[in-house]
């Protein structure tokens, strides 16, 4: 059975892996090299590196950083951030990401989701939303906007219109990041991934407010989210992700459990 | 050496450097000529069928790998390379493959997520050499759509997503994974080195 993934986001600004509380950089939380390797050792499903700068400089760092990762680590690496053009995506996946995650690019520039899934394959292409809820009347559905620019710009998409477009132009995956529940730790905004999952077949991604082990299982279930990404509850040893795998095991969530051995494989 | 095809489709560098973590002679060759003196072929690839069996033919691989199949040579085809060995697949109209196996490639029935992304078990029907050490329902990275239909024959192992499908294809010398071993841990490492262990 397909297991739901449970994926460390790092957040690298100059080269340190930092802690994003709503969008803002404000904490250090260790070299990205060691991290990584902990969570491999962990069992990480995937590790995404988010270059928060945005910058070409921030941009080389954290190419050097994920080819450093990827000598030892044999796990899905994902890059995001800065990408405004097709050859920024072209030089992170023959820098050796798996996969790019384009955001605000893929509002400003129309064509460029789609020329990545023409030349690369929609399987690399993972389309990232972040998105403030609208004020609605009571009782009336949630509605949510997509924002761009690190949550700095609004848009005045709707984020399920926006979805829809994103898939039909050739994104493999979504990652919904709720910029009301970054950071906060109160929980995933389960509305807005169950809302999402219905309209579209490609996988969800939930991303923003995790705080414990409980709001994974939510989102995971209620929230129907095939993955559940989170940064600080692992950056800073709150829980452990074997600790958020056995609690979803436990409640009949299927997860892959993985024991390091400590060996390497080599053949000699 | 370890010859990794590189036919214009996809990340290859990952699959070279898993065999090279291994301690392994691999090398990523982007001309036939070169895989002449290689003792294993591995031919990995992510994009559109259409697309990948194009470039092997134009590049002139097909005599290279059938050749080689046809000399026992250990042969490993990866996600679509594994699509690539049967007869033909329906992804984005009809197109032929190597035809080194009887079968053919079609999509995910819609009841699931597509693609399939994500870690899945395998359940083993075959003991074959590249399976040696690694257990039953272990977990493998897998990013597909379109998946083969493959008679029994050559089914080595099979995995469920939406229905039971053949994640695992295998004749004499010549093995096709669906999953990524080299994006699987340490279980897909060990297949890659029992691989690069046959002769």
């Amino acid at each position: 059975m397909l297991a739901k993934r449970i994926i460390p986001c790092l957040d690298v600004k100059e080269g340190r892996n930092v802690r994003g509380v709503r969008f803002s950089a404000d904490k250090d939380a260790g070299d990205p090299v060691e991290l990584a390797a902990r969570y491999d050792r962990e069992g990480a499903d995937e590790l995404v590196f988010y270059d928060i700068t945005a910058s070409s400089d921030g941009r080389a760092i954290v190419m050097d950083l994920v080819r450093e990762v990827s000598e030892k680590v044999f796990i899905p690496l994902t890059v995001g951030g800065g990408i405004r053009t097709f050859d920024d995506m072209r030089q992170i996946l023959k820098g050796g990401a798996d996969k790019v995650s384009v955001n605000s690019a893929a509002v400003t520039n129309p064509d460029i989701i789609r020329q990545g899934a023409e030349s690369f394959g929609s399987q690399c292409i993972v389309g990232a939303v972040d998105v403030l809820r609208r004020p609605v009347a009571d009782g009336e559905d949630p509605a949510w906007e997509v924002y761009i620019n690190g949550g700095r710009k609004a848009t005045g998409l709707d984020a399920v219109e926006w979805v829809r477009e994103l898939v039909d132009r050739g994104a493999g995956e979504l990652v919904l990041n709720s910029i009301d529940a970054d950071g906060t730790k109160d929980g995933y905004d389960l509305a807005l991934n169950h809302t999402v999952a219905a309209v579209v077949d490609v996988p969800i991604v939930a991303s923003g407010g995790c705080g414990s082990a409980e709001h994974v299982y939510q989102v995971l279930t209620e929230g129907m989210a095939s993955a559940a990404l989170a940064a600080s509850i692992f950056h800073y040893e709150e829980y452990s992700i074997p600790q958020v795998k056995r609690y979803l095991k436990d409640r009949g969530v299927p997860v892959r459990e993985y024991e390091h051995d400590g060996g390497e494989w080599r053949s000699t | 050496m370890i010859a990794v095809i590189d036919y214009g489709m996809g990340n290859l560098r990952s699959v070279e450097k898993a065999f090279q973590f291994l301690g392994f002679d691999a090398a990523i060759i982007d001309r036939p000529e070169q895989g002449e003196g290689a003792t294993h072929l591995v031919l990995p690839g992510d994009a559109a069928f259409g697309d990948a069996m194009r470039n092997l033919v134009e590049e002139g691989w097909v005599d290279l790998i059938l050749r080689a199949v046809e000399q026992g040579k250990p042969f490993l085809g990866i996600c679509m390379g594994l699509q690539l060995m049967f007869d033909e697949s329906e992804e984005g109209g009809k197109h032929r493959g190597l035809g080194m196996l009887p079968g053919k490639i079609v999509k995910f029935p819609v009841a699931e997520r597509v693609p399939q992304i994500g870690w899945n078990q395998i359940a083993i029907k075959r003991s074959i050499e590249i399976l040696d050490g690694i257990p039953e329902g272990s977990y493998f990275y897998f990013v597909h759509s379109y998946y083969v239909d493959a008679d029994d024959e050559h089914r080595a192992a099979t995995t469920e997503y939406g229905l039971e499908y053949t994640s695992i294809a295998a004749r004499d010398n010549a093995f096709g994974v669906q999953f990524h071993p080299e994006k699987s841990q340490q279980i897909g490492l060990r297949l890659l080195r029992n691989f690069a262990h046959l002769s």
